[in-house]
């Protein structure tokens, strides 16, 4: 599982252009990841300016 | 699905797209130019400095409206900030000039469009590409709502540095690790700040990036930080550099912050290809932010010009081979100045605390007027010998 947190999220899009499968869409202010698509290589999760984006497999 | 037609469909309406659009209507296209936020320049995005050289260039007249702050120079502090070197603002390039606020200054470029005849869309994200035989000839678009098509002759994607569009249509603008800088900036108010200075702080405190300060008026400014994506490890260690440095300045400490701030910026050369059949990329969408400074204003709007007159020519003759035009202007702008900043922040990026810290100390006893490169390397030399091989390369 990997999403981003709307109480946390502040929609700039930074995570949208940092992930290389662009499998991240900013449809307007929600962030909608296409969990199918992504290969778990955390960019999103520690480039995120505000630590919105949580996954379940995630560990530094 | 309801459909619609024009000659050139411009996707995002930030400083990039706005420029695109008006040189393409001034040749008397029927351009479309689409934001998928409801309104334009809001929330902003930047940090908001940029220099005057090249505004004449992209036909800007400079309106009060939208200058915050007028700016003397830069001052760029060592890690243990004990020296600092100060910039003339022709010395600083790019980050120095005017404080805009892009609220405003983002509408006044779409007005531009506007009134060269741009029809403009608001909440109306582009979802997909129309793609036939490898030629780019639209795009889907939720128009408030609803789905429709955008047929038009020239796509021009300008959805700055989220860059979906291009990769939709298969053009390659994935980044590397080291050459994405994740931000957070503030706005702060009720603190204290030199204010007709732009200033910057390098080393440990934003690793890969730089800190820094705008002021927006008296009183206020952009606290802002750039961290190199290679560097970050956990979530969310971007803003708490940013609150650590604050916690650090007791000029800081005691603000309060209006509103914050997040993004990223792309630091890598430009890339090989920005234009295919039927759409070319201008502005952060084709990676154009100098790799040093961050900026990106300027360059989204000369690139916009570029591609809006480009489009212009290739109009009946829409394909890659006319539109490499348009990527030769770019590549002849940037392209060797990109790559050598690309080398430079990658030399900075590797440097110990303590080493900048010296070479800091020598370049701020350089005469302003002196600033070369040879005068810091004999400078270094006599101070430091130690160090002349470790950074002979990057100066
Ligand atoms: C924190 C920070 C500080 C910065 N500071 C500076 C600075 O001080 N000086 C400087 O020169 N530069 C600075 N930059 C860079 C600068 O903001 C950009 O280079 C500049 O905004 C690029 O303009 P653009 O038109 O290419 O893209 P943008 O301004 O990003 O505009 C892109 C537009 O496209 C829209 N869009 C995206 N996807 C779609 C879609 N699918 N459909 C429709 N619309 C879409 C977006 O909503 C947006 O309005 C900074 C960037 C950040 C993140
Ligand atoms: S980078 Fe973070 S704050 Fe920005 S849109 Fe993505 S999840 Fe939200
Ligand atoms: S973990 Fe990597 S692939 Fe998955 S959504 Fe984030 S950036 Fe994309």
């Amino acid at each position: 599982m990997i999403r981003a947190e709307p109480s946390i999220c502040n929609y700039c899009g930074a995570c949208v252009g940092m992930c290389p499968v662009n499998c991240i869409f900013l449809d307007e202010t929600v962030i909608k990841i296409n969990e199918d698509k992504c290969v778990k290589c955390g960019f999103c999760i520690r480039g995120c300016p505000m630590g919105a984006i949580l996954a379940d497999w995630w560990s530094k | 699905m309801k459909r619609y037609e024009c000659d050139v469909l411009v996707i995002g309406a930030g400083p990039g797209g706005s420029m695109a659009a008006r040189f393409a209507a001034r040749h008397g296209l029927r351009v479309f130019l689409i934001e998928k936020r409801p309104e334009i320049g809001v929330p902003v995005r930047c940090a908001e400095g940029i220099s005057r050289a090249w505004m004449e260039e992209v036909e800007i007249p400079v309106e009060k409206h939208w200058i915050d702050t007028e700016i003397d120079g830069a001052k760029i502090y060592s890690p243990d900030e004990k020296s600092i070197v100060v910039l003339s603002a022709e010395q600083a390039g790019n980050e120095v000039g005017f404080v805009l606020n892009r609220e405003y200054f983002d509408k006044y470029l779409a007005s531009l469009a506007a009134e060269e005849g741009a029809e403009i869309w608001l909440k109306s994200p582009a979802i997909d590409i129309i793609k036939e035989d490898g030629q780019v000839k639209g795009a889907i678009v939720r128009k408030f709502g609803e789905n429709v098509e955008i047929h038009a002759k020239i796509v021009i994607a300008a959805d700055g540095f989220e860059s979906q569009v291009a990769r939709w249509a298969g053009l390659n603008t994935v980044l590397r690790e080291r050459d994405v800088v994740s931000c957070v900036q503030y706005r702060m108010t009720n603190i204290d700040i030199e204010e007709n200075f732009t200033h910057f702080y390098i080393g440990s405190c934003a690793p890969g990036g730089y800190l820094w300060i705008f002021p927006k008026g008296e009183n206020e400014a952009n606290v802002g930080i750039g961290v190199a994506l290679n560097k970050l490890h956990e979530p969310g260690e971007v803003k708490r550099y940013l609150d650590e440095f604050i916690e650090k300045h007791s000029n800081l400490r005691k603000g309060s912050v209006l509103q914050i701030v997040t993004g990223a910026v792309s630091t890598c050369p430009v890339p090989k290809r920005i234009v295919d059949n039927g759409i070319m990329l201008v502005g952060d969408a084709a990676r154009l932010i100098d790799p040093i400074t961050g900026g990106g204003i300027a360059n989204a709007c000369i690139s916009g010009k570029y591609a809006g007159e480009v489009s212009a020519k290739c109009i009946d003759n829409p394909t890659k081979e006319c539109l490499e035009e348009y990527q030769e202007l770019v590549k002849k702008k940037w392209g060797r100045k990109h790559l050598r900043n690309w080398f430079v922040k990658e030399k900075l990026a590797s440097l110990s605390d303590g080493t900048l810290n010296k070479l800091m100390d020598v370049i701020s006893q350089v005469k302003i007027g002196e600033i070369s490169v040879r005068a810091i390397l004999e400078a270094v030399q006599e101070k430091y010998p130690e160090l002349v091989e470790e950074f002979e390369d990057l100066l």
